[in-house]
């Protein structure tokens, strides 16, 4: 609960000394909206680091998040859940501390529609919100029937489990129930989607609870890519701890499914025999949330264009869409990257708003996976604006190195729990 | 403070919320807090890690800056620092350091 103190503030005006100016006078006053009225739609990862640090940058503005849940469940750490390292209360946040210590107005409910031209958003309960500015990070929705079968019915009987919550109590049951001497199936979608290296620490971990529990049993993961995310790493994880456990299906082997059947309990691939398993995790194809959609921010792949300097939508002024949902490349569809996101968009909307121009945004991004419960792995990248885009630096970032001692992968997997608690705490409180 | 009644505490309070304000807006959308927010992401925040990764919250900026140059050149391992270090100017080094050093 450590925040920035009032003497904090002054001391860094005396650090400013003479080159402080007043910018704007009605700012001791409580009169609401002083600084403008700003709505942010979407509690995770994007949308709660925006709403928190807009606060923080200025409290002059009226900060209103709007999220369905009272609760919000990180995908970042399900798979460690789904492997039986933490439970569901571990990856589980609330809104408390973004009311109470920041002063973010909270309301449970569900955004249904945008009107540009008149500034309001329209809720599901009926009532509607003005904004001067609007941030939208919704996350992804899943293409339903992008695999013949694969509908919401469908997934609660081949949970995808790519929203943390009740479809990963489901998967977990699943695994619980399962016989040794079981097949797991894990099918990831092409590129782009939600958490790169995602559905290869799932089957890390997922590897790691049937090693311990039910050792005869195989995981095989169906993919639609020809690679995937730190690949040489997680391989040589795999090798190390479960050898002969997990089997990766790549794109050109057949790895590509193209239905589901639920009755059977089988993958079709686009060639080669059906597959049958006792668990099976289908990661449909991904879009950006439905809301983005509605309000016109999406392009014809279902993503959103913004302005990467302040990620201001391409298709609607004082409309800012980040996380997930946004076109942020080469920035990953992460938790980090969206965190990263929504304090840039923050900055350039206090800017905004005070008609002042924003400093030169810097990007992050940290992935850590956990191969097992004391190996993990990471891929690093900073960015800075070149050209108007997202650029990663080049000599910068990257993967852990591939040959390394044990130490090393020990000293990684302490960390991705410490990165878990401490950026977890840096939005939620 | 709510309570304060005498004119001086009352100039005193509005001139300390003027300078409040131009802090909020003159200091914090700064290169250097821009940078500084994405170490935050690991680091917690202001630096105020709660987990495994060290705290940098209050450290002195020129330990902050030797550490960091330390990392960029390998003398000192890290598993993950030596991969973000290079990504920053020696200036932005500086900026994040002290940014670091006023945090408690």
């Amino acid at each position: 609960m450590t925040k920035t103190t009032r003497r904090d503030f002054i001391r860094s005006v005396g650090a400013l000394g003479a080159t402080t100016s007043l910018l704007s006078l009605p700012v001791l006053g409580h009169a609401k909206a002083a600084g403008g009225r700003v709505v942010v739609i979407g509690g995770g990862f994007g949308g709660a680091t925006c709403a928190g640090y807009l606060r923080k940058l200025s409290s002059d503005i009226d900060v209103t998040l709007v999220e369905r849940d009272s609760t919000f469940m990180t995908c970042p750490f399900s798979n460690a859940v789904l492997g039986g390292l933490y439970d569901m209360d571990f990856i589980t946040h609330g809104y408390d501390s973004l009311r109470d210590d920041h002063g973010v107005k909270i309301v449970h409910d569900s955004a249904v529609d945008i009107d540009a031209g008149a500034k309001k958003v329209r809720l599901a309960g009926g009532s509607s919100l003005k904004y001067d500015r609007l941030v939208v990070s919704p996350g992804i929705d899943l293409r339903w029937n992008a695999i013949e079968g694969y509908d919401e019915a469908a997934s609660a009987v081949m949970p995808h489990a790519w929203k943390a919550g009740e479809q990963t109590a489901i998967l977990r049951k699943q695994l619980e129930a399962m016989p040794d001497g079981g097949v797991v199936i894990i099918a990831p979608p092409g590129n782009p989607f939600r958490c790169p290296p995602g559905p290869y620490e799932r089957a890390s971990l997922i590897a790691h609870y049937l090693k311990t529990h039910k050792p005869r049993s195989k995981i095989l993961i169906y993919d639609a890519k020809p690679n995937f995310s730190k690949q040489p790493l997680f391989e040589q994880g795999w090798a190390a701890l479960y050898p002969g456990m997990i089997e990766w299906i790549s794109e050109s082997e057949g790895g590509a499914i193209d239905a589901v059947d639920v009755r059977a309990m089988t993958v079709n691939p686009t060639f080669g025999e059906p597959q049958k398993g006792d668990v099976i995790n289908v990661i449909p194809p991904q879009k950006a949330g439905t809301i983005a959609e509605v309000a016109g921010l999406t392009d014809d792949n279902g993503w959103c264009p913004v302005d990467q300097r302040t990620f201001e939508s391409r298709a609607q002024k004082d409309i800012y869409v980040i996380g997930d949902a946004s076109i942020a490349t080469p920035m990953p569809k992460s938790g980090f990257a969206a965190s990263s996101q929504g304090k840039v968009c923050a900055t350039a909307i206090v800017a905004s708003l005070a008609g002042q121009d924003m400093p030169e945004p810097s990007y992050v991004n940290t992935c850590y996976s956990l191969v097992g419960p004391d190996y993990g792995i990471s891929v690093a990248a900073v960015y800075r604006l070149s050209d108007g885009g997202i650029a990663a630096v080049q000599g910068a970032g990257g993967v852990s190195p591939k040959d390394v001692d044990p130490e090393f992968r020990v000293a990684e997997s302490r960390y991705a729990v410490g990165w878990y608690q401490s950026i977890t705490s840096d939005i939620w409180g | 403070m709510q309570n304060s009644n005498g004119l001086l505490n009352l100039i005193a309070l509005l001139a300390a919320g003027l300078l409040l304000a131009a802090a909020s807006h003159a200091a914090e959308l700064s290169r250097g807090a821009i940078l500084a927010a994405s170490c935050e992401g690991c680091h917690g925040t202001g630096g105020r890690s709660p987990g495994a990764i060290p705290a940098i919250a209050g450290k002195s900026a020129d330990y902050l800056v030797e550490t960091l140059e330390s990392f960029r050149s390998g003398e000192k391992p890290s598993t993950v620092m030596g991969r973000h270090v290079s990504g920053y100017s020696e200036d932005e080094i500086r900026q994040i350091a002290e940014y670091f050093s006023r945090q408690k």
